[in-house]
Formats: C-alpha cells, sequence, structure tokens
C-alpha cells in the first residue's frame, strides 16, 4: 500500500455535488474524501443515486464539483475551464459506457482511429482491437457487431491513446453474463498489461470479486472501502 | 380538450423554431401568388373597367389626311360601331420659366363630344368648342410641369407660335402609359398630351373637313382583322400608315407586357416554395415520427387507433400549414395592395380597382396546406402503421456498409470527423440531394432574378452608348430636305448634325407580313449607329434592304431572299427588295436601308425626318430656346435625359425586386439549413457527445454539425448557378417581344452575390444550432438508451 500512497492518481477533498432543483436540494455527492491508486483496478458499489456516477463523471472532467476539490495527480480539476477540461479528457482519460455510444457511420477500426488521431502518443488501432479480440472485426460497421462487439471496440476506443485511466460506468449493463464476462476479461488485460488505472461502476456486486479494492457508495458517502486480498478471474464470476 | 390534442400543441409550441421555419417559407410562397395575382388581377380589372367605362377604342389608324366624307362609308364597314376621326400632330411647347422645349401630342376634341377614348375630367373644365387658344392637359403632364387651369403657354403648330390657356386636367384610357416620340422611359415633365377643340386644331393645322388619325370600335363579336383589311385599302389612297388593333398600341401594349410579368412570376415562383415546403415538413414530421416511437407503440398499447394517429401528425403539419397560409395571407394581401396602388399611380389611372377574388385566397389556402399535409403524409403513415410491439423497442441502428467510395475516402485520407460528414451524405442520398436542391433553388430564385441589371447594363451600354451616340434628337411632322440638316448645324450650341429617314412599311414574305419601320441612313453615319450585338457597328449595303434578326425570323426571310415592301404615308407603293444583310440587335424590329438606294426608289432628292446632333453642354439654353421657334419640330428627345431617366427607373425597381428575392433567398435557405442542422443534432446528439467525451472540442464537434450542412451548401452552388441560368435563359425567351429581346448575361458578380447570400443564410442558420450543441448535456444524452 505504501509504494502505492506515493503514486496516487487522483485525491479528492470534501467532494460535494447538489442538484438545486429550485424546490430540494439534493446532494449526489456529500463531501467525499478518496485516493485511486495508479494501476489499481476498482469496482464502485452501491445503489442507484448513492453517487458513484456523479464521482466518475468528476473525475473523468465531465462535470464540475459544487464544492471541494479534486486532483489528477498534480493537476487540480477542480476550476478547470472547459477547454483544459477537454485537454484532459484527450489526453489522460478513457470512458466506457454501458450504452456503446460508436458512431454508426464509421467502422470499428474508424471508431478507434477517431481516438487515435488526436491523441500525443497513441497504439496502432489495429493493436487496439486486437487487445479486445476483434482483429478480424475491423471493418465492420456498430450495426454489424453484436452488443459484447460493441462494447469491446468502446474499449478498444477507450484505451487505443494509453490513457492513465480508464472509467467505465456499467459497462456489462446491458450484456448478459456471457458476453459481460468476456468484456470484463478485457477490462483485466488491459489494466495489467497497459497499466492502465481502471474505475468501473456495476449493479452487479460479484463483480467485485475481481478488483483490487471495492468502494461502497451510500447516500452520496462512502460507506465503506475493502481490499481483496485474492482477486477471481472474470471467468470465475457468475451473476 | 384531449390528452391528444393537448399533445399536439405542446409538441408545435417546443418545436416552435423548426417549424416557423417552414411556416415562413410556405407563407412565401402564398403570399407570392396572392401579390402576383392580386396585382395582375387590379391591373387588369381596373383597365377592362377604364377601358369599357370610356370607350377605349379597338382599331387605332394614323393617315396623312383624309377626308371626312369617308367616315360613313368606314362607319358602313360589317361590325364597325362607332368611328371617331381627329386631327393630330406633334408640337414643341415653349412653357414660361422652363429652359427645355417640350414636346406634346396634340389631339383634337370633336364639337359633339368624345365618343370613344374619352377623357375624363381631374380638374378644371372643357374648352369651348369654338374657342381657338383654350387646351385640356393631361394630369400628370399639367403636374408635372405646374401649368394648373388658367396657366398659360406658347405652342408651334403648324410653323406658327400660338398662345394657349389651359382650362382643365384629363386623364384617357389611350394613355395611360405615355412615351415621346423617340424616348424610352416615360417623362411626364419631358412629354405630354394637349387636347384641343377641333375647329381650332384643324384651322391651325389646315385639315378642316378632313383627317389624320381615326379610333374605330367594334360590335360585339366581330373580328378585328377583317375591319383593319378593309380600312388599309380604303385609306391607302391618303396615306396611311396602317391600321392597329389594341395589342399595338404603346400604351395597352405596355400593359399587356406588365400584366404577362406578374402572372410568369405566379405560375413560376410559388411551386417552388411549395416543394420546399414539402420536403421540410416531410424531414421533420419524419424525425419526430422516429423519435416518439416508443409514445406511439404507448398510444396504441392504451387503444388509440390507426386513423388517430394519423391525424395526430397530418394535424401537426397542418397547423404549419394554418400558420404558414395566415402569413402568407397576411403578407400577400398588403404587399400587393400596396404594390398595386404604386402601379396605379405609375400608371395614370383615374382609379384602382383593387378585389383579389375569395378564389385566389382558397386556392392559396388549399395549396398550402395540401403541400403542408402531402409533406407529412409518409411519416404519419409510417407512424400509422407501426405495430406497438415494434414501436416500443427501438428501431435499428442505420445501417452503414463498405463501398467503393470508402476506398477513395481512404485514399485521400481525410480525418474520421470527415469521414463522419460524408458517410451520412451518402447513407441518406435522398435527403442529401433534396438539401442541396432546396439551396440550389435559392441561388437560382437570386441568380435568375438578378440578372435583369446585368443584361439591362449591357443594354444601355449598346443602346445608349455605342449605337445613339447623339445628345438630342429632333424629329420634323413632315420629311423635310436634306439641306435642313445644315440649317440644324446652325442651330445654337449644335456641335455636330446627321440626319436620316424613316418610313412605315408593311414588309411581306410569302404569306407572312410585318408593319414596321425602315430607316434610311448614309453609311458611315457617326451619331446613331446600328451596332449588332456582337459589337460590330454596320451600315446597311446598298441595292436592298438590311433585317433585324428579329424581323426576318417573323417573316421567315434570310439574306438574299426577295420581300415585299409596301411603303405607306408619304412614299407609297410596293417595291420588291432583296434582304442583303441581317444584323442581330436587342430593341426593336429594325430595317434599313441606304439613303442613296432609298432616293432611287422613291424617285427624290434627300429627305430627313429626324436629325441628331451633338451639342456643346455650355449652350444648352440657347439651343432649347432655338427649338421653341423651329416651325417644323414635332418633337425632339433628349438623350441624356433620356439615359438618366432609364437609369434611374431601373436601379430603383432592381433595389426592389432585389430586396424581395433576397429575402426569399433568404428564407428558403434557413427553412433547408435550419432544419437540416436540428435533425442532424437531434439524430447525431449523442455521437456528437461522445466526441466531446472523447476529448474533442466544441469547435471539432461542432464541425461535423456545421461540416455536413455547409457541404451540401456548397455543393448546392453549381446546381444552383446552372438553375439560375436556365430560368434566366427562359425568362429572356419569355420576356423576347416585338420591342426588345433581353440579353442572356449574367456577370461573376452575380453569381458570387447568390452564393454569398445563400452561404451566409446557412451558416447563420447551423450557427443557431451549434450554439444548441455547445449547451448539450453530455452525461444526460450518454447515460439514455436513444
Amino acid at each position: 500500500m505504501t509504494a502505492r500512497t506515493l503514486d496516487r492518481v487522483f485525491h479528492t477533498r470534501g467532494l460535494t455535488k447538489v442538484y438545486d432543483t429550485g424546490e430540494v436540494k439534493v446532494y449526489a455527492l456529500a463531501g467525499v474524501d478518496l485516493e485511486l491508486f495508479s494501476g489499481e483496478l476498482t469496482v464502485l458499489l452501491g445503489p442507484s443515486g448513492s453517487g458513484k456516477s456523479t464521482l466518475l463523471n468528476i473525475l473523468g472532467g465531465l462535470d464540475h464539483a459544487t464544492e471541494g476539490r479534486v486532483w489528477f495527480r498534480d493537476l487540480e480539476l477542480t476550476n478547470l475551464r472547459d477547454r483544459s477540461l477537454t485537454r484532459y479528457r484527450r489526453d489522460h482519460v478513457g470512458f466506457v459506457f454501458q450504452f456503446y455510444n460508436l458512431v454508426p457511420s464509421l467502422s470499428a477500426r474508424e471508431n478507434v482511429q477517431l481516438v487515435t488521431d488526436v491523441a500525443p502518443n497513441p497504439m496502432r488501432p489495429e493493436e487496439a482491437l486486437e487487445r479486445v479480440g476483434l482483429a478480424h472485426r475491423m471493418d465492420h460497421f456498430p450495426a454489424q457487431l453484436s452488443g459484447g462487439e460493441q462494447q469491446r471496440v468502446a474499449i478498444a476506443r477507450a484505451v487505443a491513446k494509453r490513457p492513465e485511466i480508464l472509467l467505465c460506468d456499467e459497462p456489462t449493463g446491458a450484456l448478459d453474463s456471457k458476453t459481460g464476462i468476456q468484456v470484463l476479461d478485457v477490462l483485466k488485460h488491459v489494466n495489467e498489461d497497459l497499466g492502465t488505472s481502471t474505475v468501473v461502476i456495476t449493479h452487479a456486486a460479484e463483480i467485485r470479486k475481481m478488483a483490487h479494492r471495492v468502494i461502497w457508495f451510500q447516500d452520496g458517502k462512502i460507506a465503506n472501502i475493502e481490499v481483496n486480498e485474492t482477486r477471481l478471474e472474470p471467468a470465475e464470476i457468475e451473476w | 380538450m384531449e390528452a391528444l390534442d393537448r399533445k399536439l400543441l405542446r409538441d408545435f409550441r417546443r418545436l416552435w423554431s423548426q417549424f416557423l421555419a417552414i411556416s415562413l417559407v410556405l407563407a412565401a410562397g402564398v403570399a407570392v401568388l396572392l401579390m402576383s395575382f392580386g396585382m395582375s388581377g387590379a391591373l387588369e380589372d381596373t383597365r377592362t373597367t377604364y377601358y369599357e367605362r370610356n370607350r377605349f377604342a379597338d382599331i387605332f389608324v394614323d393617315v396623312k389626311r383624309a377626308p371626312n366624307m369617308l367616315l360613313d362609308i368606314i362607319r358602313d364597314i360589317d361590325g364597325v360601331a362607332s368611328v371617331e376621326p381627329r386631327v393630330t400632330t406633334y408640337a414643341t411647347l415653349d412653357i414660361p420659366d422652363k429652359v427645355d422645349a417640350t414636346v406634346a401630342y396634340v389631339a383634337s376634341l370633336p364639337e359633339n363630344g368624345t365618343i370613344l377614348n374619352q377623357p375624363i375630367l381631374r380638374i378644371g373644365n372643357w374648352p369651348q368648342p369654338t374657342a381657338t387658344d383654350e387646351v385640356v392637359l393631361n394630369a400628370p403632364f399639367g403636374e408635372a410641369n405646374d401649368l394648373w387651369p388658367g396657366d398659360a403657354f406658347t405652342a408651334t403648330l403648324n410653323g406658327t407660335k400660338r398662345t394657349l390657356t389651359v382650362t382643365g386636367w384629363a386623364l384617357s384610357p389611350e394613355f395611360i402609359y405615355t412615351i415621346g416620340p423617340g424616348s424610352l422611359t416615360p417623362s411626364d415633365e419631358d412629354f405630354g398630351v394637349v387636347w384641343m377643340p377641333e375647329q381650332a386644331l384643324a384651322a391651325a393645322l389646315d385639315r378642316t373637313g378632313a383627317f389624320n388619325n381615326l379610333s374605330v370600335k367594334l360590335r360585339p363579336g366581330y373580328r378585328i382583322e377583317p375591319v383593319i383589311d378593309e380600312l388599309d385599302i380604303l385609306l391607302d389612297p391618303y396615306g396611311t400608315l396602317g391600321a392597329i388593333d389594341r395589342t399595338e398600341q404603346v400604351s395597352n401594349a405596355f400593359i399587356d407586357a406588365e400584366v404577362t410579368q406578374l402572372q410568369t412570376l405566379a405560375y413560376k415562383l410559388p411551386p417552388i416554395f411549395l416543394g420546399i415546403t414539402i420536403f421540410l415538413v416531410n424531414m421533420v414530421i419524419g424525425r419526430i415520427v422516429a423519435l416518439e416511437r416508443a409514445e406511439i407503440g404507448l398510444l396504441k398499447a392504451l387503444g388509440y387507433s390507426d386513423a388517430t394517429i394519423l391525424m395526430h401528425y397530418l394535424l401537426l403539419a397542418g397547423l404549419v400549414g394554418v400558420v404558414g397560409v395566415a402569413l402568407g395571407y397576411a403578407a400577400g394581401s398588403w404587399l400587393s395592395f400596396e404594390l398595386a396602388k404604386l402601379y396605379a399611380d405609375f400608371l395614370k389611372f383615374p382609379y384602382l380597382i383593387y378585389s383579389v377574388s375569395w378564389n385566389i385566397y382558397l386556392i392559396a389556402g388549399l395549396l398550402g396546406l395540401i403541400a403542408a399535409g402531402s409533406g407529412a403524409a409518409r411519416a404519419a403513415w409510417v407512424a400509422a402503421r407501426l405495430a406497438p410491439a415494434t414501436a416500443m423497442s427501438p428501431p435499428a441502428p442505420p445501417r452503414f456498409r463498405t463501398s467503393w467510395m470508402d476506398r477513395i475516402l481512404h485514399a485521400v485520407h481525410i480525418s474520421q470527423p470527415a469521414m463522419m460528414i460524408v458517410r451520412s451524405i451518402i447513407r441518406w442520398p435522398v435527403r442529401a440531394g433534396l438539401s442541396i436542391l432546396g439551396m440550389a433553388l435559392a441561388v437560382g430564385i437570386l441568380v435568375s432574378s438578378n440578372f435583369f441589371p446585368d443584361a439591362l447594363d449591357l443594354i444601355i451600354d449598346t443602346a445608349f452608348y455605342q449605337s445613339n451616340r447623339q445628345h438630342a434628337v429632333l424629329f420634323f411632322n413632315d420629311e423635310i430636305e436634306d439641306r435642313s440638316v445644315i440649317e440644324a448645324n446652325r442651330l445654337p450650341g449644335v456641335l455636330q448634325a446627321e440626319g436620316q429617314q424613316v418610313m412605315t412599311a408593311v414588309l411581306r414574305y410569302e404569306h407572312r407580313g410585318k408593319r414596321t419601320t425602315i430607316e434610311a441612313r448614309q453609311p458611315g453615319m457617326n451619331l446613331s449607329r446600328i451596332v449588332s450585338t456582337t459589337g460590330e457597328v454596320v451600315d446597311a449595303p446598298p441595292g436592298g434592304i438590311m433585317l433585324s434578326e428579329r424581323l426576318a425570323k417573323q417573316l421567315g426571310a434570310s439574306v438574299g431572299d426577295v420581300i415585299e415592301a409596301k411603303f405607306l404615308g408619304v412614299h407609297k407603293g410596293t417595291h420588291q427588295l432583296p434582304v442583303t444583310q441581317l444584323v442581330t440587335q436587342y430593341f426593336g424590329l429594325g430595317a434599313y436601308m441606304d439613303q442613296t438606294t432609298a432616293n432611287r426608289l422613291f424617285q427624290q432628292d434627300a429627305r430627313v425626318a429626324i436629325v441628331n446632333v451633338t451639342l456643346d453642354p455650355a449652350h444648352d439654353e440657347a439651343f432649347q430656346q432655338s427649338l421653341k421657334e423651329l416651325p417644323r419640330l414635332g418633337g425632339r428627345a433628349m438623350l441624356s435625359e433620356n439615359r438618366a431617366g432609364f437609369e434611374e427607373t431601373i436601379s430603383r425597381n432592381i433595389l426592389i425586386t432585389t430586396t424581395i428575392y433576397a429575402i426569399l433567398g433568404t428564407l428558403i435557405t434557413v427553412g433547408v439549413a435550419y432544419n437540416g442542422a436540428r435533425i442532424q443534432l437531434s439524430e447525431r446528439a449523442r455521437e456528437l457527445a461522445s466526441l466531446r467525451i472523447l476529448g474533442f472540442t466544441r469547435g471539432e464537434v461542432g464541425f461535423v454539425l456545421v461540416g455536413e450542412i455547409m457541404l451540401l451548401a456548397l455543393l448546392a452552388q453549381p446546381l444552383g448557378w446552372g438553375i439560375g441560368w436556365g430560368v434566366a435563359k427562359m425568362l429572356t425567351e419569355s420576356y423576347t417581344s416585338d420591342l426588345y429581346a433581353i440579353p442572356l448575361v449574367i456577370k461573376p458578380s452575380t453569381y458570387s452575390s447568390a452564393s454569398l447570400i445563400v452561404l451566409t443564410a446557412a451558416l447563420a442558420s447551423v450557427l443557431v444550432v451549434r450554439r444548441k450543441l455547445d449547451r448539450i448535456d453530455l452525461v444526460s444524452v450518454m447515460k439514455t438508451r436513444e
């Protein structure tokens, strides 16, 4: 743990996000202090509305906190303007969502190219697709791919720029468990082979067993943090 | 109100900006329809009423001098209802405090009152029938020259100066549009009509017991041609210039041309706007149905029938139609009334009969609603036919496939965002094609409306600066000896003078005939030149006749053919003349002869009817004064005034029409581009949001949205130029008449300004939509399943 402390990718202090609808104030995050470490695969668990996604969005530079502060390494994200956040996302962050959000008019390879064309130090699109086991489907369009395949293209697109962090919001939410396991397997390999710090939000609690650390959320706060001494292979997980 | 109706109104309110953009396009179509029918109807109705009330004649003849005893024979011609003989002449007027000599057409007022072409007295009184020095002026002329009842001026009648007193102002159906001899534009200040009691005028012109102008009205149901033929035969010994019907009467022909132009507008423009409306409604309602699939499924699951769903979406389009038609009614009624008033004012009608038939409103309204409804028909049908279960599941994603285009796209190494643009266009070729067509039509409308100034520039240059280089033209009532040109040269301020002869003749070839004027000219004339459309200066070769190409075409004659020329007026006689050359010109049905050839033909000494002069502006006042003293002068046209008048009239009209067409073109472009971009945004929100998440900047993401519409707008340009060129060509052909041909000249600046307007309107529309893209909530878009 000590080595990791020295090498933390994110830390937050009193992170708070309030949605003010005029009549009521909803605390999506209520003063979260958190540290995430380099090379770690972290799973965020918790009921709907507990603040997981809000946290992920703030870490990924998609949203601003109402109060508190957040750092990516030495870079404070808290008050970055839109242009700098875009730059930050472009250089450091990969996203995977429940719905794959591929561009339907671009083939698998071209979807990955979207990222490799603008990233400073990308891998070849073909290499990214090989990593997710889709070397043979590179010239297919999203409509010609299954859900699992589309999600793997999305992961390939996310990791092709060699991001330091990969943020996944319910990556298996729209998939059956068999396909889901394939996707998790890809995430695990990316984490291990490329050393990408990975955060996965899920509703399927079993998935926590493949993580280094599991963070439980409740009512916008961290309820519990659990460290797995032994981790399961995705293939061993069932949900 | 039922829940579904409430949904309808709320949908309409939510998407108001898109619907408004469509409604404006539709409104433009409805307004143009109402305006052109309203105006042409008002012109025609007012003219018809005016003609009926004031007994406008059917046939008009000018003769040299015919005895009054012929009148009984003419009255007996089968079909003739009434006949009115007159004594007429052109005279030079000297108006107190006015430097310029002024020209007027002087016509007699019959002793027992006019029975045809009856003038309406506007102010003052008619002269006493026996008065020798009282006259009535046509009202615009009196007004322009500040000559009120009681005022006096001098006129040179048959070489004698007479002082005449104004007793009143009148308007006449014969002179709704007045234009002086040799002038190209009407000018109330320089040319007028003077009515004078018959006794006095006949005595002054030495025509007592005779007439030189005749109007004839036919009984209903009789054909005009036989009467014209009889009149020509009967009046031949008296120097007739040939009987003409209303179509050749100057004032009436001008109004005919105006009515035709307005009707052309009514048939050509509105279909474009209605077509674009159909396309836009189809695109927008189609998108709404796609977005509301789940809702449609739900409604059906709740028990709503297919017919209700169908009606729901048709009604949504119907609202667009209603708003468009209402806006069109308002704009069209207002524009049409205001423009009709302008016309009535310009044309000097005594009153304006303006009533747009409810039929026109009904037709315009129905067309508008049908356009909106048929635009929505396909999408509404799709919605009605959706099975509930299918409707509630998301639609299949659009299918993109690799094609030969991909190899090209890869070969040229375009960026992925550019690839997205190109693929989207290839994926929806019909939509892209129609968007291109819509914007191309906007460009075409602008090019084809703005080419007139280009054409007129050329006409003005040819007519005023290449052909007619004289400063003034002097007309004589009768031909004068050639040596009078030398006298004209001695007038103060005259630098150079050249004379020419002008004769009226009927030319015949095979069974075709045409009444026209023939100019007899000395070769090498310097002031008035014959210039072809290619800019060449030509002279009529001796030994025959040179025809303008338009005239030759009407006669079916070409070089080498021998045509028959029946001369009217002074030089009676029929001669066979070989066609020696053709010349292409913009104006008139010209025919030209070498002066020496004409002299030999008529066995005459050289004579002239027109003297062209160049002037020293320093002596203008003395020159004008000398004209007032010139006994046989029938009129004069100052070409510099003509030029200024022509250019002023044209530029004022052009400013109005250019503005109207720029608005119409912009409306179309905004309708197409704004809706196109809104639909792009709606369809691609997720894609574009995901690009933002991947780290693309707002500018880069905006490029995909702006880029596609602007690429389509760019592609529309050459097509639009082509359409504009084609429409302009059609217009030049449909406007070409006996009087003129409009050359098809389109300057590069016309193309570029049309493109600039359309591209700017497109860019502005897309940028408005881009602002929405900038405000899009990335997270929520990504979290929802489309």
